[in-house]
C-alpha cells in the first residue's frame, strides 16, 4: 500500500505517521525545508522509520495515481492524503496594496523568524487568530496600536453546544491576556494613507457608523481563510472548503483530505483529521476516539465559521478606484458586468496575473455578484517550460 | 416575446449571427446556458487568421471576415500583429514555400522570409528554422470582449434549450416561440441534429515576458495537424504573446468527447514544441493551463445555412478551431440566406445537406 502525504503541518504529519505505523509504504512531500507547516513552523521534529520526507518540493498536478512533483518527478500512490493547509484572505479597502499592509499569516511565519515589520502594529480582521499573531509581535517589542475584530463576541452565545464540547479552546484564550486590552470588536481597519489609518466602528452587517483616525507603520489583516486545494480541482466542495466523508476521503475515490483544507479548525482538530485520514488511507478503521475528536472539534469549527463570517457590509470600504487585483493593478471600477468568473477575468484581467487569483477571486466575486467557481487551477504552481518537457513519456 | 429569430449559443458565432441579423432589422432574442463566451470563444487566443488556410472556401470566408473585423472589434484589444509560420526542418521548407504561393494566388498576403529576416521580427527564434512566411493580415482580438461588443443592445437570456422545431424552442423555463432559430451551440450543436464533435485543445500561459514574442508564431506542420481527423492527440507549436504580456502556448487536438482532464503528456508535447521555436522558453514559468473544445466537423468546413429536414432551423457551426476567425462573415451570410440578400460568399460548400453533416 503506497501512501503520499501532501503538506507537513499537524494533519501531514499525522496522516503520515498513522498509514505508516499501519504498514503502509509512505511518502510525504512539502514544500518547506522542515516539517510542521505554518502553525509549527520550525518547532516541529518528524521522524519516523516508515515516512521518507521529501523537503523543499512542490507537488503540482494529480493525475490518475500519479502525483507530479517539480523535478520533473513522480509519485505512484495507492491513497493520496491532502494535507495542503489555508492562507489567510485579505479583504480590500483603500490603500491595502500599499506599503506597510501585510497579511497576519505572514506577520505570523516573519515572527516566528524573529522579524517584525513595523514598530506600531495593528492587527485587523475576524477570527481567533488575530490574538496569537498581535502577541508574537508584542514579544518581539512591537506597540500594538490595536486588535481590531470586526465581528462580535456576542455571536459566541449562540453556539453553546461547540463551546462546551472544546472548553480547552477557550482556556487558550489566556495565553493572549497581554494584547487582549487592545481588542476592539466590531471595528476594522478601513483605510491607510501612510501612515494614517481610518478605524472604522461597524454595524453588525459591517458597514461603518463612524472612524477615527490612528497611527501605525505596519497593518496585519486577516479576514479568515481560503484553503490550498489546487491539487484536486474536481473535488466536491463547501465554500471553497473540501467535502468529506467519515473517513476524510473526497469526493474522489481514494484521494482524502485532512486539516484546514477541510474547515478551519485548529492545530488539535487538524491532528484529529490527520490521523483518520492516514488510517483510512492505509485501509485501517480508524479509531473510535479519534473520530470522535473529530466530530467535537467540527462542532467548534462550525461554530468557528458562523461567528468569524465575512458580514457583506466591508464592500462599502471601497471607493471606485480601490485596488481589488494587485498582480494585474485591477481596481473596483475595473470590474464589468459579468454572468461567469471567466467573462469577468477576460473583461477586466482581475485574477489573471502572478498569483492565479488566489488573494483576489474571490472578493471579486463578491463585489460583482459573479458566481465564484472555486478556481479550478489545473498546475497548481508556476513551473518552467524546459521542465515540462522533461516530463517521462506515457507511463504503464 | 416572440422574436423573429432566436439564436442558441452566446459565443462568437452566435453573437456574430444576432449582430448580423439585427442590423437588418429584425428582432433577435440569443439564449445560452451560461453566458456570453463561456465555452469555445473564451478558450482559445482570439486569433483571426488567414495563414492557416488554403485556397477555398474557408479561406474565402476567413477573407471576407477579416475585412469585417477592424471595425467590429475597436473595443475588443484588435491587434494587427502578423503571423511567422516557420518551417522547422530542411523537408517542411518547400511544402511550406508552395502553400504561400498558393494562398499569395489566392489574394492571401503572404511574403517569404530568409532565417535572418525572420529573425530581425522576431528576435529570440530558434536560428535553425529552415523558412519562414510573414503573413500581415494575421491579427488577435480578446474574444470575451468582442463577443459583448458584438451583443450590445440584443437581449440575452439564461436558460437550458432542450428541442426545437423551427418555429420555438423548448426551454427549462417554458417554450418561446419565434419566426426562425440559428443554432451556434458550438460543440453542443449536436443537440440539433448536425454532426458536429468536440475536439480538445488546451493551452499554456506563461508569466508575462513583454515585449519577448511579437507576432504569431507556428510551426508549418500545424496547418496539417489542423487538417487530420485523426482522434489522437496531435500538437503543432504555436507561440504568440498577448497584450499583458504572457506567452499563450497551443496547440494539441483530440478528440475524446467532453472530458476536460489536464494530461501530463499534452503539457510536455505543448513544451517542447514550443522550446524548439523559441529555445529560451525553456527558462519561462508556466503559470496556468486552459483547455476548451472545438465544434468539429468532419469534412472541417463550418456548417451555415437551412436546415432542409425543419424549415426554420438554421445552423451557423462546425467552425472547429476558427470560430472567432470566421465569425462576422458567418453572421453576414447567415442573415444573406435568411433575408434573401445577395450572399457574401457562395454559400454551397457551407450547406447543412452535406452528407458528413446530416446525423
Amino acid at each position: 500500500m503506497r501512501v503520499v502525504v501532501v503538506g507537513a503541518g499537524p494533519a501531514g504529519m499525522a496522516a503520515a505517521r498513522t498509514a505508516a505505523d499501519a504498514g503502509a509504504e509512505v511518502t510525504m512531500v512539502d514544500s518547506e525545508p522542515d516539517a510542521g507547516g505554518q502553525y509549527l513552523r520550525g518547532r516541529a521534529r518528524f521522524e519516523h522509520s516508515g515516512v521518507t520526507h521529501l523537503k523543499n518540493v512542490e507537488a503540482w498536478l494529480v493525475e490518475g495515481d500519479t502525483l507530479h512533483l517539480r523535478g520533473p518527478r513522480q509519485l505512484r500512490f495507492d491513497a493520496l492524503v491532502i494535507a495542503t493547509g489555508a492562507y489567510d484572505r485579505p479583504l480590500p479597502f483603500p490603500g491595502w496594496d500599499g506599503p506597510g499592509v501585510i497579511t497576519a499569516g505572514a506577520a505570523q511565519a516573519l515572527a516566528k523568524q524573529g522579524v517584525t515589520l513595523g514598530e506600531r502594529v495593528i492587527v485587523s480582521g475576524t477570527g481567533p487568530f488575530l490574538l496569537p499573531v498581535a502577541t508574537a509581535l508584542q514579544d518581539l517589542g512591537a506597540t500594538i496600536v490595536g486588535v481590531y475584530e470586526a465581528n462580535s463576541p456576542a455571536r459566541w452565545l449562540r453556539e453553546p453546544r461547540a463551546v462546551l464540547a472544546n472548553r480547552h479552546k477557550i482556556s487558550e484564550l489566556a495565553s493572549y491576556r497581554k494584547v487582549l486590552s487592545r481588542l476592539e470588536t466590531r471595528t476594522a481597519v478601513i483605510a491607510k494613507h501612510g501612515s494614517r489609518v481610518t478605524v472604522a466602528k461597524l454595524d453588525r452587517h459591517w458597514r461603518p457608523v463612524s472612524h477615527r483616525t490612528e497611527h501605525a507603520d505596519l497593518v496585519c489583516i486577516g479576514h479568515g481563510f481560503l484553503p490550498r486545494t489546487d491539487l484536486v480541482p474536481n473535488a466536491k466542495r463547501t465554500n471553497d472548503f473540501l467535502d468529506v466523508d467519515e473517513r476524510q476521503q473526497t469526493s474522489v475515490e481514494g484521494v482524502y483530505a485532512a486539516g484546514e483544507v477541510t474547515g478551519i479548525g485548529g492545530a488539535d482538530l487538524a491532528e484529529a483529521e490527520g490521523v483518520v485520514a492516514g488510517a483510512a488511507a492505509a485501509g485501517l478503521e480508524p479509531p473510535a476516539e479519534v473520530l470522535d475528536a473529530v466530530r467535537r472539534g467540527r462542532l467548534f469549527a462550525r461554530a468557528l465559521a458562523r461567528a468569524h463570517a465575512i458580514q457583506p457590509g466591508w464592500r462599502t470600504w471601497l471607493s471606485p478606484d480601490t485596488t481589488v487585483c494587485r498582480c494585474e493593478k485591477v481596481s473596483l471600477e475595473d470590474l464589468a458586468d459579468a454572468t461567469g468568473m471567466r467573462e469577468l477575468k477576460l473583461t477586466s484581467r482581475v485574477a489573471m496575473g502572478r498569483c492565479q487569483g488566489r488573494i483576489c477571486a474571490r472578493n471579486a466575486s463578491d463585489l460583482t455578484g459573479v458566481p465564484f467557481d472555486g478556481q479550478r487551477r489545473v498546475i497548481a504552481v508556476p513551473i518552467p517550460l524546459g521542465e515540462l518537457a522533461e516530463l517521462p513519456e506515457e507511463e504503464s | 416575446m416572440h422574436p423573429d429569430v432566436v439564436v442558441v449559443g452566446a459565443g462568437i458565432i452566435g453573437a456574430a449571427c444576432a449582430q448580423a441579423l439585427k442590423a437588418r432589422g429584425l428582432t433577435v432574442l440569443v439564449i445560452d446556458r451560461h453566458g456570453p463566451a463561456s465555452g469555445t470563444s473564451a478558450a482559445g487566443e482570439g486569433n483571426v487568421l488567414v495563414s492557416d488556410k488554403g485556397p477555398g472556401p474557408e479561406l474565402d470566408l476567413a477573407k471576407a471576415s477579416r475585412e469585417l473585423w477592424p471595425e467590429l472589434a475597436q473595443d475588443a484589444e484588435w491587434e494587427e500583429k502578423g503571423g511567422l509560420v516557420v518551417a522547422t526542418t530542411p523537408e517542411a521548407s518547400e511544402p511550406l514555400k508552395a502553400f504561400a504561393a498558393g494562398q499569395r494566388a489566392a489574394g492571401v498576403d503572404a511574403c517569404e522570409l530568409t532565417a535572418d529576416e525572420a529573425r530581425s521580427h522576431e528576435p529570440h527564434l530558434n536560428p535553425e528554422i529552415t523558412a519562414a512566411v510573414h503573413y500581415l493580415q494575421d491579427a488577435q482580438l480578446n474574444p470575451v470582449k468582442a463577443t459583448r461588443t458584438l451583443l450590445r443592445g440584443i437581449d440575452i437570456t439564461r436558460a437550458e434549450v432542450s428541442a426545437t422545431d423551427g418555429r420555438s424552442v423548448t426551454t427549462g423555463d417554458g417554450v418561446i416561440s419565434c419566426g426562425a432559430v440559428v443554432n451556434a451551440a458550438g460543440p453542443w450543436a449536436r443537440t440539433f441534429g448536425v454532426n458536429v464533435l468536440p475536439r480538445r485543445g488546451v493551452v499554456l500561459v506563461t508569466t508575462p515576458i513583454p515585449g519577448t514574442i511579437r507576432h504569431k508564431v507556428y510551426d508549418a506542420d500545424y496547418v496539417g495537424a489542423v487538417a487530420s481527423g485523426d482522434a489522437d492527440l496531435q500538437t503543432s507549436g504555436v507561440v504568440e504573446s498577448t497584450q499583458a504580456g504572457t506567452v499563450l502556448i497551443g496547440s494539441s487536438r483530440q478528440r475524446k468527447g467532453f472530458d476536460d482532464a489536464i494530461e501530463s503528456k499534452v503539457l510536455k508535447a505543448l513544451a517542447r514544441r514550443a522550446i524548439a521555436l523559441f529555445p529560451m522558453l525553456a527558462h519561462v514559468p508556466v503559470m496556468r493551463a486552459y483547455g476548451g473544445f472545438r465544434p468539429y466537423a468532419p469534412d472541417h468546413l463550418p456548417i451555415i445555412g437551412e436546415d432542409p429536414r425543419i424549415p426554420g432551423l438554421w445552423h451557423a457551426t462546425g467552425h472547429e478551431g476558427a470560430g472567432v476567425g470566421l465569425a462576422p462573415a458567418t453572421g453576414r451570410l447567415l442573415a444573406d440566406l435568411m433575408t434573401g440578400g445577395t450572399p457574401l460568399v457562395d454559400p454551397r460548400p457551407f450547406r447543412v445537406d452535406r452528407p458528413e453533416v446530416m446525423v
